[in-house]
């Protein structure tokens, strides 16, 4: 009983681990170059929402400065704001690795990591 | 895609986006939003321009060149603006204690450097996603 | 086989991590550690110093605007990677296909 009030206290958490560990899974089973990446993807996800979640306070709205006075209770700012630094690389590095791909595709005609480690074996050996 | 339901849709839609985008740009500093995601919202117009479209058409309405210019320009008005923190007396990217206009906050022209910033962040994201994207599609 | 072993593998993974996490602060509690002084400080302090009433604005623009022209940086630093990726080899093929041809 107590580990399941732990979990639902927990709730977010949880799920950013579930998503790494899923992301992480993926990345480690296919051999699809684009799968992967899409894997990678998940993890990051993962990751921003566990940041988000730890700056997450009950009943506190949104760090927009309420100008008309009254003391509202607000979120934590700062990792939200750190995270944006986050979602930057992320993009990046996907159009990096995209951009990486194309050209595997097009010097071996194939995406699979496993075929294009046996070609270049071919080409060494012959 | 020569699909006639498409095209119509895009050509309505497409200055929609782009003026919620300013918006989003413009207003930053007094509403949620900011310079990266009004600037995704403004390069992922583009994108569906060229999606229904083709490449050809997208990239005479916005050529490469431009998109080069918009990008470096981007990231040389953030310094500038930096710069200009030192020659007013401060240090790099101050804001308050360089002597820029402050305003009234939560009016639209205030904040002294922050609507300028985002500005540059909001043309340099815009004009990043536009040129990833046509350079990753570009097949030759 | 190999899947299997991988399932055990993560399993593991997913159980150590999920016991490690339980022992944080309870999700949207004001005493999380990471509520500190400099969280408090920008939320008091931006409508003075900044004038804007977005704090996350405040943060990267104005207290941390140095890192975000890092962030800028990546961002160009990224663009120039893939463009010169995708055309050197280009050249490259148009010299293969001549020594070809």
């Amino acid at each position: 009983m107590e580990f399941i009030k732990a979990i639902a206290e927990h709730i977010n958490y949880v799920a950013s681990v579930a998503l790494f560990v899923i992301g992480l899974y993926t990345v480690l089973t296919h051999s699809n170059l684009l799968k992967k990446v899409i894997g990678i993807n998940i993890m990051e996800t993962s990751i921003f929402l566990f940041f988000v979640s730890i700056g997450y306070v009950h009943d506190g709205s949104a760090p927009i400065i309420n100008l008309g006075g009254g003391r509202v209770l607000y979120i934590n700012p700062l990792p939200s704001a750190l995270i944006l630094t986050g979602i930057v690389v992320a993009v990046s590095i996907t159009a990096y690795s995209l951009s990486l791909i194309i050209k595997l595709y097009e010097e071996y005609g194939t995406m699979d990591i496993d075929e294009i480690m046996k070609l270049r074996g071919e080409g060494k050996n012959g | 895609m020569d699909d006639i339901i498409v095209k119509t849709i895009t050509r309505l839609i497409v200055p929609f986006i782009q003026v919620y985008g300013i918006f989003v740009i413009l207003h930053g500093h007094i509403s949620p939003g900011g310079g990266f995601s009004g600037g995704a919202v403004l390069g992922s117009s583009m994108i569906l321009f060229t999606l229904s479209f083709g490449l050809p058409m997208a990239s005479r309405k916005i050529p490469h060149k431009v998109t080069s210019i918009l990008e470096t320009s981007g990231i040389l008005w953030y310094i500038i603006i930096g710069l200009a923190g030192i020659y007013l007396g401060g240090k790099f990217l101050v804001n308050k204690e360089a002597g820029f206009f402050m305003g009234q906050a939560g009016e639209l022209i205030s904040a002294g450097i922050i609507p300028l910033l985002t500005l540059g962040i909001g043309i340099k994201v815009a004009s990043t996603m536009i040129t990833l994207f046509h350079t990753i599609i570009e097949e030759d | 086989m190999k899947k299997g072993l991988f399932i055990v593998v993560l399993a593991g993974l997913f159980v150590l991590l999920v016991s490690s996490i339980l022992k944080m602060p309870s999700l949207g509690s004001v005493d999380n550690p990471s509520y500190n002084e400099t969280a408090t400080y920008y939320l008091e302090n931006s409508v003075e110093e900044a004038h804007a009433p977005n704090v996350i604005a405040a943060i990267i623009t104005d207290y941390r605007a140095f890192d975000t022209l890092g962030e800028t940086t990546v961002l160009f630093t990224s663009i120039a990677a893939v463009i010169s990726v995708l055309s050197i080899n280009h050249q490259d093929k148009k010299k293969g296909g001549d020594i070809n041809g």
